[in-house]
């Protein structure tokens, strides 16, 4: 029984998110698509902060450097099969995070944050001070990727519903692949780092070996959702690797719950429509979006993934006291 | 046996640890064979742990050399030390509050077995690891409690769970750091009991302050004093030395009493 009242809301929320496409317009498909690249980083992000208890500053630069990777990959005539532009953007970003990894991983604490956001910094300057991708403007995707099975395009990404739909496939099995990994002994030693390093390292596990694995798949896993945003807007800027993106996808990870997963998603949900309406509202959406999670953060402790159990308490709270 | 017949597990050859101005080792001088229990006794401060985190390799000597089974692993990090069967406990309980007892324990043993096939796995999928840490549950009499929490236990029982994990990772050598502190008589004496049994296949390094424990399982005690070795020898030699006294005063009873 409670195994369903804890499936039945995903079930129902999955469905929802199914049909989608076929009752709203195509500026929501593309809304909840950008929503769920959003939730992809932020579980990415989740990984290091949440659950190893790495709090990166600098997660942006993996998001970025996949999604500069397609772009400076598709030469004006050229038209990429996603077969292979998806992986190689995805290792790319990983490589980078492995790179990066070796340095800052032997830093802790207030350390690890500012040195994250070091090298996050050199990639955007990177891009944003020499001609490499365009300089501030950016660069369009001069072709979207194919995707053929067999002969046949399985996938058009001129249009936003097979996107969308691409999008919540991925986000589905990341959610997934991840909800295993966290179970293997794999994910107790990282959450054994996080809780006591010192007695890890006392019982033998070389924890720098697992930081910087999970390091590299976080930073591999961010790629992934740098390749769909530019899979879904058809353009980069060194926005994407701003510091201002690696505040944000930590906010996100706040807002929803930090170490667990279905936290990611509902921040990422609660962020967008947050971000959509205060934007119509005033001029300053930051403004609001700042209150807002200075008031989860204060009266929500585990952010919106804790708010089922909460609930659950009162109501057996209430029960005993009828 | 005599002691010249036991097999030399480790070896401290004169380690020296200096913080700042404070030399808290001075050229301490240790040898731990399999079959021993050997105490380290000294008074708060002495430097007992400080010379427990410099063979576990937590703490780098400033001097000195460790050798195990003869070879220099000085040079090696905690880790690896841990691999090769250097185990130690901590004075202050040092386990995953948030994880069960046996989950602990299954962490613990499965250090032992980071293959890639082995951790991309359930952990309780491995059945050396959970077999393991059905056996350290049950010699350290946790066998009844291996789903609570470990956040949630006495602390005595935390104390229990700290040797368990450590036996959980196969050592040769246990440097154990103040096991018996907190705990209450009948834990006390059943570690007591445990210990006495590990002896048979372990070197065993005790820091302890439960005199009435160290005269019981000792069979060669080191007095530090201010970092310094003061003496070393065979409990009745140490029970009857005068430095020793005089190192104790106030503390005379605890002695006098055994
Ligand atoms: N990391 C450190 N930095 C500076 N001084 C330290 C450090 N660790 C220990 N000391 C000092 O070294 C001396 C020896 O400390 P240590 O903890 O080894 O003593 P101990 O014999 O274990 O004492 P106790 O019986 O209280 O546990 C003390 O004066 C202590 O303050
Ligand atoms: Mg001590």
């Amino acid at each position: 029984m409670a195994r369903f009242f804890r499936t039945f809301p995903l079930i129902a929320a999955l469905a929802v998110l199914l049909v989608f496409p076929m009752f709203g317009q195509i500026f929501y498909t593309e809304l909840v698509a950008k929503t769920l690249i959003l939730a992809i980083f932020a579980m990415s992000l989740d990984l290091l902060v949440g659950y190893t208890g790495l709090v990166s500053f600098g997660h942006a630069a993996y998001f970025g450097i996949a999604a500069y990777t397609v772009a400076l990959l598709t030469p004006a005539g050229a038209v990429n099969s996603i077969w292979w532009i998806l992986p190689v953007s995805v290792l790319a970003a990983a490589l980078a995070a492995l790179v990066i990894g070796v340095f800052v991983l032997r830093t802790k604490g207030i350390y690890f944050i500012m040195v994250t956001l070091a090298f996050a910094q050199m990639a955007f300057f990177l891009f944003h001070d020499t001609d490499l991708g365009g300089g501030s403007d950016g660069i369009f995707l001069n072709s979207k990727p194919t995707a053929h099975l067999f002969g046949h395009e399985i996938l058009t990404f001129e249009n936003p519903t097979h996107i969308y739909y691409l999008v919540l496939a991925l986000t589905i099995f990341v959610y997934l692949s991840l909800r295993w990994l966290l179970k293997t002994s794999f994910g107790h030693i990282l959450i054994g780092i996080r809780s006591n390093e010192h007695r890890m390292v006392a019982m033998g596990y070389n924890t720098f070996n697992y930081k910087l694995a999970i390091f590299t798949m976080a930073g591999g896993l961010a790629g992934l959702a740098g390749f769909l945003q530019v899979l879904l807007t058809g353009f980069v800027t060194p926005e994407m690797l701003a510091w201002h993106q690696s505040g944000n996808v930590l906010l996100v990870v706040i807002l929803g719950g930090i170490g667990t997963l279905i936290g990611p998603v509902l921040g990422a949900f609660t962020f967008v429509a947050l971000q959509e309406f205060a934007q119509g509202l005033v001029d300053r959406w930051q403004l609001v979006m700042g209150i807002f999670v200075i008031l989860v953060v204060f009266a929500l402790p585990g952010g919106l993934a804790a708010i089922p159990a909460r609930v659950r308490r009162r109501l057996v709270k209430g029960a005993q006291h009828d | 046996m005599t002691e010249r017949h036991r097999e030399v597990f480790l070896e401290a050859r004169s380690l020296s640890r200096h913080f700042g101005g404070l030399a808290a080792n001075s050229n301490v001088s240790v040898t731990l064979r399999r079959g021993e229990i050997h105490a380290l006794l000294g008074p708060n401060g002495a430097g007992k742990s400080t010379f427990i985190n410099m063979l576990s390799g937590d703490l780098p000597p400033s001097s000195g050399t460790i050798l195990l089974k003869g070879e220099d692993v000085s040079g090696l990090p905690a880790h690896r030390r841990s691999r090769i069967g250097i185990g130690r406990s901590f004075q202050r309980t040092n386990i995953f509050p948030t994880f069960s007892v046996q989950e602990n324990c299954v962490l613990a043993a499965q250090s032992r077995q980071q293959q890639p096939g082995k951790i991309f796995r359930p952990p309780l999928h491995n059945q050396a690891v959970v077999d393991r840490s059905h056996e350290v549950m049950a010699l350290t009499g946790l066998a009844h409690c291996g789903s609570q929490i470990a956040g949630t236990l006495s602390h005595g029982e935390q104390r229990q769970l700290e040797i368990a994990m450590v036996l959980a990772t196969n050592p040769i050598v246990l440097l154990l750091d103040e096991p018996l502190a907190g705990m209450g008589a009948d834990e006390s004496s059943r570690m007591v009991d445990l210990l006495a049994r590990l002896r048979r296949d372990h070197a065993i390094l005790l820091v302890e302050h439960d005199m009435d424990a160290v005269f019981a399982l000792a069979d060669v005690i080191t007095v530090l004093v201010n970092g310094e070795l003061l003496e070393s020898g065979p409990p009745a030699q140490i029970k009857a030395s005068p430095a020793v006294r005089s190192a104790y005063l106030g503390e005379d009873e605890e002695i006098d009493h055994v």
